[in-house]
């Protein structure tokens, strides 16, 4: 369990990035909370950096975009999903509960 | 249409593929490649792929599978296609449509789609070993395996351009003694105007990378044992090298298409959708001149190919291709976007970050309005403002 920020901290559209290995952003979409692998398997880039709009992420290099909710890409040219992680709220914290390696879809 | 025929198994290539079929089309598909590999990304060989560690597995065709691959077998199988790979196209007959292959083979197809990009320009005079253009997967391995052949070389890049300030970035990171060589007075002031390339040129010095400019290069000296030893300037000075780079441009993939009757130029001449004179064949990618223009970035090669299929498919120009350019650059772990139309005379402003931290964001204006934007590690703002920039908020009303 990986604490991220107070939750009045992560207002709506916005996201924080995790330097974790290897890195995970957390956003807040419209209220729901959403952890991602924060770079994008197309070409190294930061999907906290990205658009947010509903559900959906677009990469700020190339314009791929995620599905938050699933990690799949929903566009080219990412081709492959990023690893979800859920996401829980205890006393006005964040917290990220990383999903393990093996975990990964193919 | 029941036939058509992709010339060119890159970017550009893949992704007419790919619009062809997204776009309706099931009737046969032929992909043409001069290289033996099938679709991968250009972008990462300055970079990412200079700078990796080598793998076990390094012998692996990185075309095929991992980071550079641009398609999977999966993919493959929908687009269903022939894939005519390790061959040039060498001759096109307009009236019957006919393309001929250096394999001695014609292909006749009802639509032709022309993604040959372009190749990088050479100094004159013989090029020793040692020396290097980067361009393609073959040309990364053999820099790449140069640059691995012992402890610190000295590395000379000609050209200080994007693709000259990679290469110098990547040599950097590696451990090596780098130079670069610009004949300019300061390089990407046509891309980026004075001020913002005098800001980018920076980036050399504070990674302890020699930046000699205003010079051109009068060639290379080798040693008895036909490696690069030396570039001699214009000016008369000898550089000591190890390996060269020289990423002085490109030249668009034309030379097989002349005599075609096609009209050539800088590119193969099309209108605003990417269509020829004959409205069967269509261009994308860096060989495309489109409508007055040729721009030489990956998300140019991606957009004119959705469009130049679209065109084809509907036998005119049904529509046109008028997108944001947008380039970007990784150089000294500096991440550099630009979007837009700047034009000599644009003034450039910083509306957030600082040029010392090597992380702002500029606009370009002319007469109050903006025309273009730079960032350097800012991409949230940037990708913001690019999208204000594509699609302008109508007007008030009222």
């Amino acid at each position: 369990m990986i604490p991220v920020c107070h939750l009045a901290d992560l207002p709506a559209g916005e996201s924080v990035r995790l330097d974790t290995t290897p890195p995970i952003a957390v956003f807040n979409a419209d209220g729901e909370l959403y952890a991602i692998d924060d770079t994008c398997t197309h070409q190294d880039a930061s999907l906290a950096d990205g658009w947010l709009e509903g559900c959906l992420v677009e990469c700020p290099l190339h314009a791929a975009s995620f599905d938050l909710r699933t990690g799949a890409p929903t566009c080219l040219p990412a081709r492959r999903p990023v690893r979800t992680h859920p996401v829980t709220v205890e006393d006005g914290m964040v917290y990220v509960h990383r999903t393990a390696e093996e975990d990964t879809a193919a | 249409m029941k036939s058509v025929t992709v010339i060119g198994a890159s970017l550009a290539g893949l992704y007419a593929a790919r619009a062809l079929r997204a776009q309706g089309y099931d009737g046969r598909l032929t992909i043409v490649g001069a290289e033996p590999h099938r679709p991968y990304d250009r972008p990462p060989l300055s970079k990412e792929f200079l700078t990796a560690p080598a793998t076990a597995d390094g012998d692996a065709d990185p075309a095929a599978e991992g980071p550079l691959a641009l398609t999977d077998a999966e993919e493959l199988a929908g687009l269903d296609a022939e894939w005519i790979l390790g061959t040039r196209a060498t001759a096109l007959d307009t009236r019957h449509r006919a393309v001929r292959l250096d394999t001695g083979r014609t292909l006749t197809t009802d639509g032709i789609v022309l993604a040959t990009g372009a190749a990088p320009r050479r100094l004159p005079g013989p090029a020793p070993d040692g020396s290097h253009t980067l361009r393609t997967l073959d040309d990364a391995r053999a820099l790449r395996a140069d640059l691995a052949r012992g402890g610190p070389a000295r590395v000379v890049v000609i050209g200080g351009g994007f693709i000259g300030a990679e290469v110098a970035a990547s040599c950097a990171a590696l451990g090596h003694r780098v130079a670069v060589v610009e004949a300019a007075p300061l390089p990407l002031v046509p891309q980026l105007g004075e001020s913002m390339a005098e800001l980018c040129a920076r980036l050399h010095g504070d990674h302890g990378v020699a930046l000699l400019t205003g010079t051109g290069v009068r060639g290379l000296r080798a040693g008895g044992d036909g490696r690069v030893t030396a570039v001699e300037l214009a000016d008369g000075r000898l550089l000591s090298a190890d390996v060269v780079v020289t990423g002085i441009g490109v030249r668009p993939a034309t030379d097989w298409l002349e005599g075609s009757g096609l009209p050539l130029g800088d590119g193969v001449r099309c209108d605003a959708g990417c269509v020829t004179p004959i409205p069967a064949i269509v261009a994308a990618g860096d060989v495309a001149h489109v409508a007055g223009a040729r721009a030489e970035h990956w998300t140019s090669a991606t957009e004119q190919a959705a469009t130049a299929v679209h065109n084809l498919l509907a036998g005119r120009t049904a529509r046109t291709h008028r997108a944001l350019p947008y380039f970007w650059s990784d150089q000294y772990g500096v991440r550099i976007q630009f979007a837009g139309r700047r034009r000599p005379g644009d003034v450039p402003r910083i509306v957030e970050g600082s040029p010392d931290d090597r992380s702002f964001l500029a606009r370009y204006e002319r007469d109050g309005r903006t025309t273009a934007l730079l960032a350097l590690n800012r991409p949230r703002p940037f990708m913001r403002l690019r999208r204000e920039l594509a699609h302008p908020s109508p007007a008030p009303t009222g």
